[in-house]
């Protein structure tokens, strides 16, 4: 198959690799301003650019939390915005040696013809906003497809219409030096068991390594985002060796070999959990050519935001929860991770019902 | 919501009715009485039945669409062609010489307008869409986003616009505006690769969905462009492939083939083809093409001039309709129908009502062209002119 040979080609690899790291993820900080806007709500804080500009400060400057991380993903605000001394966030990123990365969809909407399923926007005139946020100093780029699991969902169309639109993304991202995260969510809404979230997990990932082949995207120079593998939120729960069982057996029937890392998502589940899966995966003795590791929002954020609360004197503590997450989840990479990193709220669900980002 | 009737069990088949020797397989279809509806359900939204009428009322005997939706880019090249400005006075006052133009709507039945055209009045401060509308003529508008190159092909194009395409069709709905125009293109000297075409045809079939979703029936235009040196059964094939695959998507994404048009180009020799081809050798290959691709249950094939004369794309259409088809067979013409005038009127107006009779001139030949009674009598020199312009950027 012949694929993107481009002037990137090079950089898209060795960037791909290095976030692939073991000992290291991604923080996903890229909440919308509407996102951002609820999380700061529930702490009593007021939506507003310079209490945004705080909380990513207060993460980014965390002490030792940035040798954990090999990658930020940022909202197109954050990416030009500055520490309240002065240095751009991108700065203080490349310094620690941590890629900054940028999210470009558009968000999504309904698909006509179907029970409530979407589809993602954002390609319009991509090219030339990649373009722009290469300049800036990203070096990869995320896109976050939605499917859902239902009676008749995922349908064709669904399946069809989101891994085309992360393919056509793809490609797009990586003719402008961007890494690009393939991101297919299915959502952990309802009542089914794990084997069906394994069977849509299977079926959605080939669709999307199909749709990548036929636009002839670099595989080396791309990362997975996609769901564990778990039963829905309204069915019993598992072990963590369950879900990793299921979740590593869906990737090495779909994913090629050719992709370094696969970065997942925490899609609600609490702090720890997410850690705990993460690691039952890495201790897992099976076939793994591609490294596991984290792409996390909320599994990251959560107790840390609820420490700061958005006072000043409270900043020393949320960093302080803020480390112990990304050492948690770098320990988990590795396979090491022996529990006991929690702080308030690390075990609380994260779950809500048909959630909006 | 309009919905087909759910799949009901197929007839079992009697063994007699099968070639003695080979076995019979029944194929029972299940019939779920209280099932969530299939994907196989074509569902129009509640816009169904007006989009089966404004697509009906568009593919009228004896009329067809009036391409007028030139980009300002574009039409800045039109306006610089007889040395005028491109300001929107300027076209404005074009588009006024066009809609008013009296007793238009007796041969043109719908008019596609770009989106600064919608949203204008003419000089007399009427609104172009009720002037239109006044005139019998549908009001469309063009949706698509233009032409950027398509990453991974053979410097091949894809077409933009889906990013917002909803909410921008609900506001041209309340604006006026009935039905949608999308052009993709097809290039035969890169390929065309599977890519590409894969990505027209499914651009093409989005697009429609979503129109329909918001009350405007769609034109469904992938321009297979003239340029190239090959052969008249190269295009042949080429548009066959990409037909096959526009309706295959069309159908995945629950589109209401009743209420959509098309708008195809002509099957013909490429541009730079050293063998040309007579009308009636064009009409042959057209309408194989058609007879084999397009489903009677399309009401309208409204053809694209891509770049022929007046005359020609005149001639063209009238040898295409010398026995009945199954679809209301017609033209979208812009430069076929514009050319004259714009050049009669030169931005002068005591040159109006000379342009606009030589406008009711080619629409009239046009409209004689799709009940098949075009004689070509009288036709100027200057309708005889090529407008073939290699490479040609819309």
């Amino acid at each position: 198959m012949s694929c993107y040979k481009g002037k990137y080609a090079d950089e898209l690899i060795a960037n791909a690799a290095y976030i692939g790291t073991p000992g290291k993820g991604i923080l996903a900080a890229d909440e919308s301003t509407g996102t951002i806007g609820k999380r700061l709500a529930s702490i009593n804080v007021e939506n507003v650019e310079t209490n945004r500009r705080a909380l990513r400060e207060l993460l980014f400057t965390t002490p030792g939390a940035l040798q954990y991380l090999s990658g930020v993903i940022l909202f197109e605000e954050t990416l030009y915005q500055k520490t309240a001394t002065g240095k751009p966030f991108v700065d203080v990123m490349k310094e620690a040696g941590v890629l900054p990365g940028i999210k470009v969809d558009k968000g999504t909407v309904e698909l006509a013809g179907t029970n409530g399923e979407t589809t993602t926007q954002g390609l319009d005139g991509l090219a030339q906003r990649c373009q722009q946020y290469y300049a800036a100093g990203a070096r990869f780029a995320k896109w976050r497809a939605v499917l859902k699991i239902g009676p008749t969902e995922p349908s064709q169309l669904a399946i069809n219409e989101n891994a085309n639109g992360l393919a056509r993304y793809a490609i797009i991202c990586q003719e402008n030096g961007l890494v690009p995260i393939v991101e297919p969510e299915i959502l952990v809404d309802g009542s089914h068991d794990i084997n069906k979230c394994a069977d849509v997990t299977e079926r959605v990932l080939a669709a999307c390594y199909k749709a990548l082949n036929d636009h002839h995207v670099l595989l080396e120079g791309t990362l997975l985002k996609p769901n564990m593998v778990t039963p829905g939120s309204d069915s019993a729960k598992v072990a963590p060796e369950v879900i990793a069982e299921h979740t590593v057996r869906a990737l090495q029937r779909t994913m090629p070999a050719a992709v370094p890392a696969v970065v997942f998502l925490s899609g609600g589940q609490s702090e720890e959990e997410a850690t705990r899966n993460l690691n039952a995966m890495n201790k897992l003795k099976t076939k793994k050519p591609w490294s596991l590791s984290f792409s996390f929002g909320r599994a990251l954020q959560q107790s840390t935001l609820k420490a700061w609360a958005g006072k000043d004197e409270n900043i020393g503590k949320a960093q302080a929860a803020f480390l112990a997450r990304c050492k948690a989840n770098s320990e988990a990479t590795l396979g090491t991770y022996q529990g006991g990193a929690l702080s308030e709220g690390a075990s609380e669900s994260l779950h809500v019902k048909d959630y909006k980002y | 919501m309009a919905s087909a009737s759910l799949l009901k069990s197929s007839p079992v088949l009697d063994k007699s009715e099968f070639v003695k020797g080979h076995t019979l397989r029944q194929t029972v279809v299940r019939c779920f009485p209280n099932a969530v509806p299939s994907s196989l359900s074509v569902r129009a939204s509640s816009y169904a039945d007006e989009l089966v009428k404004t697509a009906k009322t568009v593919a009228s005997p004896g009329r067809g669409i009036l391409a007028m939706d030139e980009s300002n880019a574009t039409c800045g090249k039109r306006l610089a062609s007889i040395g005028l400005e491109n300001t929107e006075a300027n076209r404005q006052a074009y588009r006024t010489l066009l809609v008013t133009a009296p007793g238009l709507g007796q041969y043109i039945s719908g008019a596609i307008l770009f989106e600064e055209t919608l949203y204008q009045s003419t000089t007399d401060g009427k609104k172009m869409v009720d002037v239109l509308v006044e005139q019998n003529i549908v009001p469309g508008i063009k949706v698509d986003k233009g032409l950027v190159p398509l990453a991974g092909s053979n410097n091949e194009s894809w077409c933009q616009g889906l990013d917002g395409l909803a909410s921008r069709s609900a506001a041209y709905y309340e604006q006026g505006a009935r039905f949608a125009k999308w052009r993709t293109v097809v290039s035969i000297p890169n390929g065309p690769s599977a890519l590409a075409v894969k990505e027209a045809a499914w651009g093409l079939a989005r697009y429609a969905a979503i129109s329909q979703d918001n009350g405007l029936v769609p034109i469904v235009e992938p321009e297979i462009l003239l340029d190239g040196e090959h052969g008249i059964d190269r295009t042949f094939e080429v548009a066959q492939k990409v037909w096959a695959e526009v309706f295959f998507y069309l159908a995945e994404n629950n589109v209401l083939f009743e209420g959509i048009l098309l708008k195809p180009s002509m099957v013909t020799p490429g541009a730079e083809c050293k063998d040309k081809a007579t009308p009636e050798q064009v009409a042959d290959y057209t309408l194989n093409l058609l007879k084999r691709r397009i489903p009677p249950s399309v009401p309208g094939i409204m053809f694209l001039s891509g770049g022929q004369s007046e005359v020609e794309a005149t001639l063209n259409l009238n040898a295409m309709n010398q026995a009945p088809n199954p679809w209301h067979v017609s033209f979208s013409y812009a430069r076929a129908l514009q050319n004259t005038c714009l050049k009669t009127w030169g931005g002068r107006p005591e040159n109006v009502k000379a342009a606009q009779d030589t406008l009711l001139v080619r629409a009239k030949a046009n409209s004689l062209a799709q009940l098949g009674k075009y004689t070509g009598e009288g036709e100027s020199d200057e309708a005889k002119k090529g407008m073939f312009v290699k490479g040609y950027v819309y």
